[in-house]
């Protein structure tokens, strides 16, 4: 059972995250991302990472997303990119190179260290601390208690963001042009 | 059937799938030239990490790895908001304009 | 006395800087009387540490006063150090004493000359020089002396600079002795590198214990010598002394025949032993340039027309002797020969400043002519100083040219053989200048309007002022020979003076040939002067026998158009293709690394396109690598 659902999450992600490299359309690009966040999301849960999947969910699938969409229609770019030309004769073989080479290299790290991650004792992935709390207490407790610090500086960024953002997309009228 | 139930993922299947994710939005990010389609190909990179964090997390039974999956939407998030503000503000002045357009740097 | 050492020096010294100061207030004569009282000074101190030194017994004759510690940089330790030894002290009693004669007879001569005191201001700044040269206690000091002797010798050849032959000859003087310091240098620099000493007792002791020897030795005793070349003016540096006949006859008395020129002999003399353990090729070669010097220069001497170039040629010729001496290991020869040349050249000059300023400045012998009544005491002592030159007993020159040639007869009968034909020439050049100038019919009437508004134009007796050296000189060279009469080893003075410097470099040569034969070679060189002089009087007194004066001789074998050509000609080219090799090689490197550099940047600069797209390749890449790398580096298998 557990199989299942990961064979059929990771088939969401990856189809996903292929439509988005492939297709031209850049709505139809955002559309497969959705598709991929929500397969990580079932991931999540196959991992008892409750908290997270409904994060990942609402924020990335549900904000993120839906900027970006915002944003295509704006900017009126959803005219399809022709990608069949690449101006830089070499990007293309480079690009296969680092994609072929991270897959590869990582996957081979991975697998050869199998016995202290994978394998180990038996089939069971054994639970997150043997903690009986649910996930969000843990993660709450985590949050608030070991890195309340990054926490409120978080908030500081999220801040600044937004007042960075307004910043850089003022119109000035004094005819200096924009930014 | 037995097989099928006998084979479990572990987490080394969620750290490949992880790695693959992340080639495919290197990749991505390489070859596209539309700002916006760039920008959801390194989305795509953040969660094949986020995916790893969450696997590791689970097999060494700490929260923290979950718990830096959660600073990381959040910088994502503001990572993306001032993303694309610059992008809209660069679009706004060409519009049609592809990544390769913006070449000041030229040396 | 001997304490009192360092006031030879100083009064000169002295001397030059009251002039400077208050040479336009002293003004003529007093300017000239204070250089003189100065020099003279110096004489009577020398005199006085010469009768200390003689009270003396042998081995203590050596003295050294140091006045401060000059150099002290590392090794290297130099003091400024006078150094009182039989070498050193005969060396300065006559230059201080010929000196201050010629001081006397300037103050005549330069009467009227509006640069009077800068005259007197020069001559003591050159005795001064002199003075560090001959008395320092190492190579330093007497290269200070050496260079200002040099500077000095420049000022006064120029010293009426106005006319455009004299600035020439100044500049020509001081650019050849150059090229001679450059020996010094390198000779100084061995020395101290081979010896880690540059005072004269470490490395003749260096050259005696053997630690200085064959190669080192030999080219320290050649780069001396090449620095004496161009002091002494030998073949090939000897150019400058005929046109420094352009100053004024004082100086080339004083310092073109008594003392600047025989620095180079007081080196060499100097450094003996350095000479002894070197190859012997090495003293062959210096008595070899010296001879040939020698008889080169008499032939040049025969054609001449000047009455002053004559005498110049004449010492280039003797000087010639001297090396030979140095270069047969006849040092104490070498010596005395120095001293009496410098008494009867001093007086030759200084008798032919007396006959160009009685016939109103003109110095060309074809207008001169039976001045012997006009002018006898110049006559007199001119006469005397050309039999002494010429070789005629008993006058000085005779007893110590035939020094020489009896040592160079030991040394080798050839050297003996280009001596003796070169003696000949000179006792027939003397004689035909004697008699040009002093006898025959007066030839200066025809010139009575070219020498200014004198009316009757007469040529007159000189001031005493002038005469008066004239006598002393003359007196001098009449005795002088008896420093060192070869009948007896008593009567061998200066042998026994100057034996501890000279002792490990003389030659023995008795029981050769020539020491045991040396009267015959005495008479020989009666004979040979005889001879000369009567074939002169032949040709030019009696007329009997057309004289033979080459162009080719008047000109000094073309010599000096011969320099020129080479330096206008392929020397020109050598120094344009070094200057072209530096501006294209040297300079084409430097900015060849410039332009290397700038290509590369141009071809590395194609990486920066601009596009976002391609550095983040790059990125990519980079992490591709960096992955690589710690896989390799130790994955767990």
């Amino acid at each position: 059972m557990e199989l299942g659902v990961f064979v059929i999450a990771a088939a969401m992600v990856i189809v996903g995250a292929v439509g988005v490299i492939l297709r031209p359309n850049p709505v139809h690009a955002a559309l497969s991302l959705v598709l991929t966040l929500f397969g990580v999301a079932v991931h999540f849960v196959a991992l008892e990472a409750h908290f997270l999947a409904a994060v990942q969910v609402i924020v990335y699938a549900g904000a993120i997303v839906v900027l970006f969409l915002f944003v295509i229609m704006l900017l009126g770019v959803d005219r399809t990119e022709d990608i069949t030309i690449e101006p830089f004769k070499v990007q293309r073989p480079m690009a296969l190179v680092v994609g072929v080479g991270v897959i590869g290299l990582v996957t081979a790290a991975v697998s050869s260290s199998r016995d202290a991650i994978g394998r180990g004792n038996g089939l069971e992935i054994p639970t997150v601390t043997g903690d009986n709390d649910s996930n969000v207490r843990q993660i709450a407790r985590s949050v608030f208690g070991d890195y309340v610090v990054a926490f409120e500086l978080t908030s500081v960024l999220l801040v600044v963001a937004v007042v960075g953002t307004v910043m850089l997309t003022r119109r000035i009228k004094s005819g200096k042009g924009e930014s | 059937m037995s097989l099928l139930a006998a084979a479990t993922p572990t987490t080394t299947w969620y750290l490949v799938l992880g790695a693959v994710l992340f080639g495919i939005g290197a990749v991505g990010v390489l070859v596209r030239r539309n700002p916006l389609v760039m920008f959801m190909c390194i989305e795509l990179m953040l969660n094949a990490v986020n995916l790893s964090f969450v696997a590791l997390a689970k097999r060494l039974g700490d929260i923290g790895g979950q718990t830096t999956v959660f600073f990381v939407m959040v910088v994502a998030a503001a990572e993306v908001v001032v993303g694309l503000g610059i992008i809209v503000s660069i679009m706004r002045r060409r519009p049609g304009a592809t990544a390769d357009d913006i070449a000041q740097l030229k040396g | 006395m001997l304490d009192l050492l360092w006031l030879i020096p100083a009064l000169p010294l002295a001397g030059f800087l009251i002039i400077l100061v208050f040479g336009r207030l002293l003004g003529e004569p007093k300017a000239g009387h204070l250089a003189t009282a100065m020099v003279a000074g110096s004489f009577v101190v020398a005199a006085g540490v010469f009768f200390d030194l003689l009270n003396n017994p042998e081995e203590e004759r050596h003295h050294v006063q140091s006045l401060f510690s000059w150099v002290p940089v590392g090794s290297l330790k130099v003091d400024l150090a006078f150094l009182a030894d039989p070498l050193s002290i005969t060396m300065v009693l006559f230059v201080t004493g010929i000196g201050s004669l010629i001081h006397l007879y300037a103050t005549g001569y330069m009467h009227g000359d509006p640069k009077f005191s800068k005259f007197f201001l020069y001559l003591n700044l050159f005795v001064f020089s002199m003075l560090m040269l001959v008395m320092g206690e190492n190579l330093l000091v007497t290269f200070l002396g050496w260079e200002g002797v040099g500077t000095c010798s420049y000022f006064l050849i120029s010293f009426w600079h106005t006319r455009e032959s004299a600035a020439t000859a100044g500049k020509k003087a001081f650019v050849t002795n150059r090229v001679g310091d450059w020996g010094v240098m390198m000779g100084m620099f061995l020395a101290f590198g081979a010896a880690g000493t540059l005072s004269y007792e470490g490395i003749n002791h260096a050259a005696e214990e053997g630690i200085i020897s064959g190669v080192t030795a030999t080219a320290i005793a050649l780069m001396l010598f090449i620095g004496a070349c161009g002091k002494s003016a030998q073949l090939p540096l000897y150019i400058w002394l005929p046109d420094a006949m352009e100053g004024p006859t004082p100086v080339s008395a004083l310092i073109h025949a008594a003392t600047m020129v025989t620095a180079g002999v007081f080196l060499m003399t100097r450094v003996n032993p350095v000479i002894e353990v070197a190859y012997d090729w090495a003293p062959t070669l210096i008595a070899i340039v010296g001879v040939a010097t020698a008889f080169f220069a008499a032939t040049i001497a025969v054609a001449q027309n000047d009455i002053k170039k004559v005498l110049a040629y004449s010492t280039v010729s003797q000087l010639g002797f001297m090396f030979l001496a140095v270069g047969s290991g006849a040092y104490v020869a070498a010596i005395f020969h120095m001293v009496t040349h410098a008494f009867f050249k001093a007086l030759l000059f200084l008798g032919s400043g007396s006959v160009i300023h009685g016939m109103h400045h003109e110095q060309d012998m074809r207008k001169m002519g039976a001045l012997r009544l006009l002018m006898p005491i110049t006559a007199f002592t001119f006469i005397i100083g050309w039999l002494a030159i010429a070789g005629v007993p008993p006058f000085a020159g005779f007893w110590s040219k035939d020094e020489i040639l009896l040592y160079a007869f030991a040394k080798s009968p050839i050297l003996y053989v280009v001596g003796m034909i070169t003696a000949l020439l000179t006792a027939y050049y003397m004689t035909r200048q004697v008699i040009m100038v002093f006898f025959g019919e007066a030839r200066w009437h025809d010139q009575s309007e070219e020498h200014g508004a004198h009316g009757d134009f007469k040529p007159h007796e000189s001031p005493a002022a002038m005469w008066i050296p004239l006598v002393v000189l003359a007196g001098l060279s009449v005795v002088g020979g008896a420093m060192q009469l070869p009948f007896s080893k008593d009567l061998h003075f200066l042998e026994k003076w100057l034996h501890p410097v000279v002792e490990f470099g003389e030659a023995k040569i008795k029981g050769t040939w020539a020491y045991d034969n040396k009267y015959v070679l005495l008479g020989i060189a009666v004979v040979v002067a005889l001879s000369g002089i009567a074939a002169s009087v032949l040709v030019y007194g009696k007329k009997k026998v057309a004289a033979i004066e080459p162009k080719v001789l008047a000109d000094g074998w073309h010599y000096d158009s011969a320099i020129s050509n080479f330096m206008g000609g392929p020397g020109r080219k050598s120094f344009d293709a070094v200057a072209w090799t530096d501006r294209v090689v040297v300079d084409g490197a430097v900015n060849g690394v410039g332009r290397v550099v700038r290509t590369a940047g141009s071809y590395v600069r194609r990486a920066q396109t601009g596009a976002v797209r391609n550095y983040a390749a790059g990125i990519g890449l980079g992490v591709v690598a960096l992955l690589v790398w710690f896989f390799l580096r130790g994955v767990v298998l």
